[in-house]
């Protein structure tokens, strides 16, 4: 069976196409101003990755902030949902699972068979998710695509002290009028956002193994900072990004086949 | 999955609901045209005390006179600002910061009634939690001296809980003793103060009227446990407000006989609160007052919030009865039941006033986590949402403990931050995410009726 999922994130939609647990294709696009022209275009392209007609997809599940203007989905999986799914068929010894996108991070406890224990998601504040540190880079004048690998150069720890992304923008700045080098300025900043998202973790109960997912789980400084606070190794995928939107499709899936 | 679709009507008496919170504004603001007294105080306070100074004393409780002026979101925003303006600090109780915003702009929130805040001519509380210590002083403060006498109620818990199990504790003689002695002060204070003679036998029919309204409201609470349930949480916010203005009042134990026998009917032929129900949960503490929109969200997926401790033991008087069940308080069968003299009917008073549930989580939290899970078990409850209410240090008290204590006996819980009088807390589009991602986890999905 095919399906596809389309995770209509903060930033941008993720669209999965799925057969019989497979990944077939997948495109990304910027969200913009109108999330369901770029769920469209998504759909259109990953379709096109995969080389399968709409015709043959039996069912679209949609997930993410929003989710509700995707048009061209059958149904809708919260994320929290979705991810728990997406563990229970990528890595079921997986117990809790860290998820951290552009403007939510999340910890989810999961029971290996696709259902949610417990969850929690950061408050009315961006300081636990991506934005945090596409702010960051902007203050260090460093591409977001750098800022991990820069921070693996780091010598020392520096603590930050910030709750909110516009002050912690400042507490940078301060950073940088005392000359503190840049690898450690990034350094303190994935150990910020590390502090966040462990406080939060450890709320809804930590148990291992633990994965990271959304798209911060690309930034290799961020990945060792958590690392480093949660005091284990972590199970990280290779698209990590696409983990909603492929719990997504498999929700579809199983809904699919009644 | 298939809806089924209970039957659902409106309550026939919403309007006089209405109508009666509304009286009961005015006659405070007209209280001196009519030649009558104003007094302010908490709702928990003892208000059946100052009833013995006539027929024609009239209070405004302070607690929920600010949800009413959160509920009015442009005004609270003003007030808040007001007190901040002043120099109170943005984490102070949020109701507290509304009622003195409310006196700093002189205004009321029910201008068809005065246009100006009506000072009260003294006022009557009791020390609940470290805010309401605090609260009336300032307020006297504001308002340029106005007499205030405040009674210590802090007597110890009247429940003693193990695990799941809890269990009353009756209160000790001297503690009794204790209570009564500064109401026996505040009454000669209030006759000194007015230059009125104290009327034994108006305390006697307030207290009488006390514990009619308290036993009744909690017997409207038990009828909750009825499949679907008569109310939803959104209305029972509309309907304790009564306790919460004059539980010591005719007109509030009167009003609950009739609210009774209504939701019983609605009981006895299967009326809904909400005609999709299919899953029961209950919220905690105050909601946030400007958002109550909050639970008509949940009647999309079939989820009713039949109450919270919080609707059922601030008002409600309950005790554990012969068969081991929690059900509501005995009430006297009739006045004359109560003893006639003033010390004896004041220490009936205080036994039966001073053991409410909603009071006990001040002396620790495992004693909420015990009551909650008892109505979790035996109001049939698939889940719990609670409110990390930012507004109120005093009730949110112990409540992360609470979550544990609840998801240990096996309850799914969601939490949200939020505050019952300060918007600007309160992120509404989160919210309504997570009660999504809440609703999921209890395997519903939106329905359509």
């Amino acid at each position: 069976m095919i399906t596809a999922g389309v995770d209509c994130g903060a930033k941008n939609v993720k669209v999965v196409v799925l057969e019989d647990g497979e990944v077939r294709g997948k495109a990304l696009v910027l969200a913009g101003m109108d999330t369901g022209a770029a769920a469209a275009e998504a759909l259109r392209r990953a379709l096109q990755a995969a080389r399968i007609g709409r015709d043959r997809v039996a069912r679209i599940v949609a997930t993410g902030a929003g989710r509700e203007e995707s048009r061209l989905s059958d149904a809708a999986v919260t994320e929290v949902g979705a991810d728990a799914r997406a563990m229970a068929h990528l890595a079921p010894a997986v117990r809790t699972v860290i998820d951290v996108g552009a403007e939510e991070g999340r910890a989810i406890r999961v029971d290996g068979a696709g259902r949610v224990v417990d969850f929690a998601i950061n408050e009315k504040c961006a300081a636990g998710a991506g934005a945090f540190t596409e702010a960051m880079a902007r203050a260090l004048e460093v591409p977001i695509e750098e800022l991990g690998e820069l921070s693996m150069k780091s010598t020392q720890a520096i603590p930050m002290n910030a709750q909110c992304a516009v002050f912690a923008e400042s507490e940078v700045v301060g950073l940088v009028h005392k000359k503190t080098p840049k690898p450690d300025m990034a350094r303190a900043i994935h150990d910020a956002i590390a502090d966040r998202i462990t406080s939060m973790a450890r709320r809804v109960g930590i148990e291992e193994r633990i994965a990271l997912v959304g798209g911060v789980a690309r930034n290799v400084g961020f990945v060792r900072s958590l690392r480093e606070d949660l005091q284990t190794d972590l199970v990280l995928f290779p698209d990590p990004e696409f983990v909603g939107a492929i719990g997504a499709a498999l929700v579809a899936a199983d809904t699919a086949a009644g | 999955m298939t809806t089924t679709t209970h039957r659902t009507e409106s309550l026939q008496l919403w309007n006089k609901a209405k109508e009666l919170r509304l009286r009961y504004y005015e006659n405070y603001a007209r209280a001196h045209e009519r030649g009558g007294i104003r007094w302010a105080g908490g709702a928990w306070t003892l208000d059946a005390i100052p009833r013995g100074l006539g027929d024609d004393v009239w209070s405004i409780t302070s607690e929920p006179y600010a949800a009413s002026i959160a509920f009015d979101r442009p005004f609270s925003l003003r007030c808040l600002e007001a007190t901040e303006k002043a120099g109170y600090a943005r984490d102070l109780c949020s109701y507290m910061r509304n009622y003195w915003g409310g006196i700093l702009l002189d205004e009321y929130a029910f201008p068809a009634f005065s246009k100006t805040w009506p000072t009260p001519d003294f006022i009557f509380q009791d020390h609940i939690c470290c805010s309401h210590a605090k609260w009336y002083q300032v307020v006297s403060d504001l308002e340029g001296g106005v007499p205030y006498y405040c009674v210590d109620v802090a007597t110890g818990p009247a429940i003693e809980a193990d695990g799941e199990e809890f269990r009353y504790v009756p209160m000790a003689p001297h503690a009794v003793e204790y209570v009564v002695a500064q109401c026996l002060e505040a009454i000669d204070w209030m006759e000194k103060l007015t230059g009125r003679p104290y009327q034994d036998e108006l305390l006697r029919r307030a207290i009488f009227n006390h514990m009619r309204s308290t036993s009744t409201w909690a017997r409207i609470c038990e009828l909750q446990k009825a499949r679907p349930a008569p109310l939803d949480e959104k209305t029972m916010y509309s309907l304790y407000v009564h306790g919460t203005l004059g539980k010591a009042s005719q007109w509030c134990a009167d009003f609950y006989d009739e609210l009774y026998a209504e939701v019983k009917d609605r009981v006895d032929r299967g009326i809904a609160a909400v005609p999709t129900e299919r899953v029961r949960v209950m919220s905690d503490t105050q909601p946030p007052w400007g958002f109550l929109k909050v639970f008509r969200y949940l009647e999309q997926y079939g989820c009713v919030s039949i109450g919270s401790l919080y609707t059922f033991g601030l008002i409600g008087q309950w005790e554990i009865k012969e068969d081991g069940t929690w059900g509501p308080r005995t009430c006297p069968v009739s006045i004359d039941a109560l003893p006639a003299d003033r010390e004896g009917m004041l220490a009936e008073y205080i036994r039966f006033e001073i053991n409410k549930p909603e009071w006990q989580h001040f002396y620790h939290p495992k004693l909420k986590s015990a009551l909650m899970i008892r109505i979790a078990r035996d109001w049939g409850l698939d889940g719990i949402m609670l409110h990390y209410n930012r507004g109120c240090e005093g009730l949110s008290l112990g409540i992360a403990e609470n979550r544990l204590a609840l998801q240990k006996a096996g309850y799914r819980v969601m939490t949200f931050e939020g505050n019952m009088g300060d918007e600007r807390e309160f992120d509404e589009a989160r919210t309504m995410a997570r009660i999504d991602a809440f609703m999921e986890t209890l395997d519903l999905k939106k329905q359509r009726v």
